[in-house]
């Protein structure tokens, strides 16, 4: 880790870490030569840790959720996922993937649209429909089982795609900006729901974000990054308690993470152009 | 009802009516000249109204007119037997059999080739040029031949003609479902794999759902070129029943009102053919959770 906060302690006790990245670094070639997307990545994620990845674009954070993904694969570097290299993890179905996008099949109702991994990965019967049952009614769409995902709005087909990645025994959550899309005021809704939610199932999230109230509010560690080259500026561990209302955002400690999220930001010369 | 009546009804007999009343023109320009010539031999000086009634009449006019038309396939499909040889529901009914089993051939074929193009990069490089070479071949040439080398090898009767049908069907099936099945979002082919769903699973969960849009919107090409490809592998084989022998026929004998009355039960078949594919797409879509639901 490039800079741990000394005068901050760290909210959660670090465990054997789910996720380590060792001088992590991909390069991607294209046409108009080499880019650095991920350069000299260390990072450990605990278990049960809520971990935000934010910068600017083209800052790598999706690229790094894509690597533990074993979407992508590393040009440099060791990672690590559960102990197992990314391919392996992704194997054993050892995390849940929310994209940008809720990426439901429209042909398929919310109902079948959660059942999807769980045929892939052979639950019985009886077991699709309890896990269903149970997951709906986490992201509270208890009701939308036979809608069709057009006769949703955003917000509840981005929550049903949570439904989906949470439906099967995965400890790993890994979001890709999954409210980006979304109107303030949704989005906020669904960032307290996405709380609650992470305090009854202790999974470990890892979160990409480009808004910093939404980093400083979701997590328990903030990972600052910044682009040409994608590289870790910051990592900071918040002191925030556990337990969040919504107008914790007004707190003087919540202003002062944000801030230093800022001074992260504009240290790795995220404000030029 | 208003909206329909003004939308579609209105606009669609308007042109119909001009269509017809050209028609008559040109039923009228092309007659002519033969009627001078009978009126001339038969030393008759009919008026100008008498005249053209005249060109209206003939028993094998040049160009029918289409109230000469009308009155024969009327008769001919509703006043005969239907396992009449003057039938057109016969010759309907035998065009359409060889159609519909060579678009089921032609169907599964493209299909089957998509799927092979899109799993095999082997494939995609290999058989794409020779599909798209297939169909600059005339098929008024293949046809014969087809037809000749089935015989020799004693097969005869629907499957020679409905090989024509599946010769033009399957390209357009076979470039759509190529489309169709590489259609999924990139974001719904990493989902799947974050599962590590296997191939067959993408297939089965993914891309052939996703394809289904662009199946049916192939078919409904592929069907009205089954039809032509019955209708055309009924012309230089000597087939004695179905549309395409009708208009043979008609023109050796230069019963020229048959054959526009045989044209026009190919028309109202490939209409028929293709609503019923637009009909089970919409069903199918529908079935789907298409918004229209």
């Amino acid at each position: 880790m490039n800079a741990i906060a000394s005068d901050m302690k760290p909210a959660t006790e670090t465990l054997s870490p789910v996720v380590e990245a060792r001088g992590l670094g991909l390069t991607f070639h294209t046409n108009d030569g080499p880019v650095n997307a991920l350069s000299d990545v260390n990072l450990a994620i605990g278990k049960g840790e809520f971990v935000s990845f934010i910068g600017p674009s083209g800052c790598g954070k999706t690229t790094f959720l894509r690597v533990i993904a074993d979407l992508e694969q590393p040009t440099a570097g060791t990672i690590t996922v559960n102990g197992m290299t990314p391919g392996e993890a992704r194997e054993k179905r050892a995390y849940g993937y929310v994209f940008q996008a809720a990426g439901l099949f429209p042909w398929r109702t919310i109902q079948r649209n959660v059942a999807l991994p769980l045929e892939i990965m052979g639950y019985s019967q009886a077991e699709r429909r309890e896990r269903i049952r149970r997951t709906l009614e986490l992201v509270n769409l208890t009701g939308f089982e036979k809608k069709y995902p057009w006769q949703l709005s955003g917000g509840m087909q981005q929550r049903a795609s949570i439904a989906r990645a949470l439906a099967f025994d995965a400890d790993l959550l890994l979001m890709d900006e999954p409210f980006g899309a979304l109107d303030e005021i949704v989005r906020d809704h669904l960032n307290e729901q996405l709380l609650q939610l992470w305090a009854r199932t202790t999974k470990t999230i890892c979160f990409v974000t480009h808004s910093i109230p939404e980093a400083v509010y979701l997590s328990t560690k903030i990972v600052v990054m910044s682009p040409r080259p994608g590289r870790v500026t910051d990592v900071i561990d918040s002191t925030l308690p556990r337990e969040r209302p919504l107008d914790i955002r007004e707190t003087p400690e919540f202003l002062a993470i944000a801030a230093r999220v800022r001074d992260g930001l504009r240290a790795g010369h995220s404000y030029e152009d | 009802m208003t909206d329909r009546l003004r939308d579609k009804i209105v606009p669609v007999t308007a042109i119909l009516l001009g269509l017809v009343a050209a028609w008559y023109v040109f039923a009228y320009v092309m007659n002519a000249p033969f009627q001078r010539d009978l009126d001339r031999r038969a030393g008759e000086t009919p008026g100008f109204s008498e005249f053209v009634v005249k060109t209206m009449t003939q028993p094998k006019p040049t160009l029918p007119a289409p109230h000469q038309v009308a009155v024969n396939f009327f008769e001919n499909t509703f006043l005969r037997k239907v396992t009449s040889n003057r039938s057109l529901v016969y010759h309907a009914w035998v065009t359409l059999s060889s159609t519909l089993l060579g678009f089921a051939f032609g169907t599964v074929l493209g299909i089957l080739i998509a799927v092979g193009i899109v799993h095999f990069a082997a494939l995609d490089r290999s058989l794409m040029p020779w599909i798209i070479a297939s169909q600059t071949v005339p098929i008024l040439a293949l046809a014969p031949m087809i037809i000749v080398v089935l015989a020799a090898i004693g097969i005869t009767g629907l499957v020679p003609k409905a090989l024509i049908s599946t010769y033009l069907s399957f390209f357009p099936v076979a470039v759509g479902m190529v489309k169709g099945l590489r259609s999924p979002d990139i974001i719904h082919l990493d989902l799947m794999r974050t599962y590590n769903a296997s191939k067959a699973e993408t297939f089965w969960k993914l891309r052939l759902p996703a394809s289904v849009p662009y199946l049916f919107a192939s078919m409904k090409v592929a069907i009205a070129a089954s039809l032509v490809g019955a209708i055309v592998g009924e012309l230089p084989t000597g087939a004695v029943a179905g549309i395409g022998a009708k208009l043979l026929s008609g023109s050796y004998y230069s019963q020229t009102i048959d054959m526009f009355s045989a044209l026009v039960a190919g028309s109202l078949v490939a209409v028929l053919l293709v609503t019923a594919v637009g009909i089970v797409g919409r069903i199918v879509e529908r079935a789907m959770g298409g918004q229209s639901a």
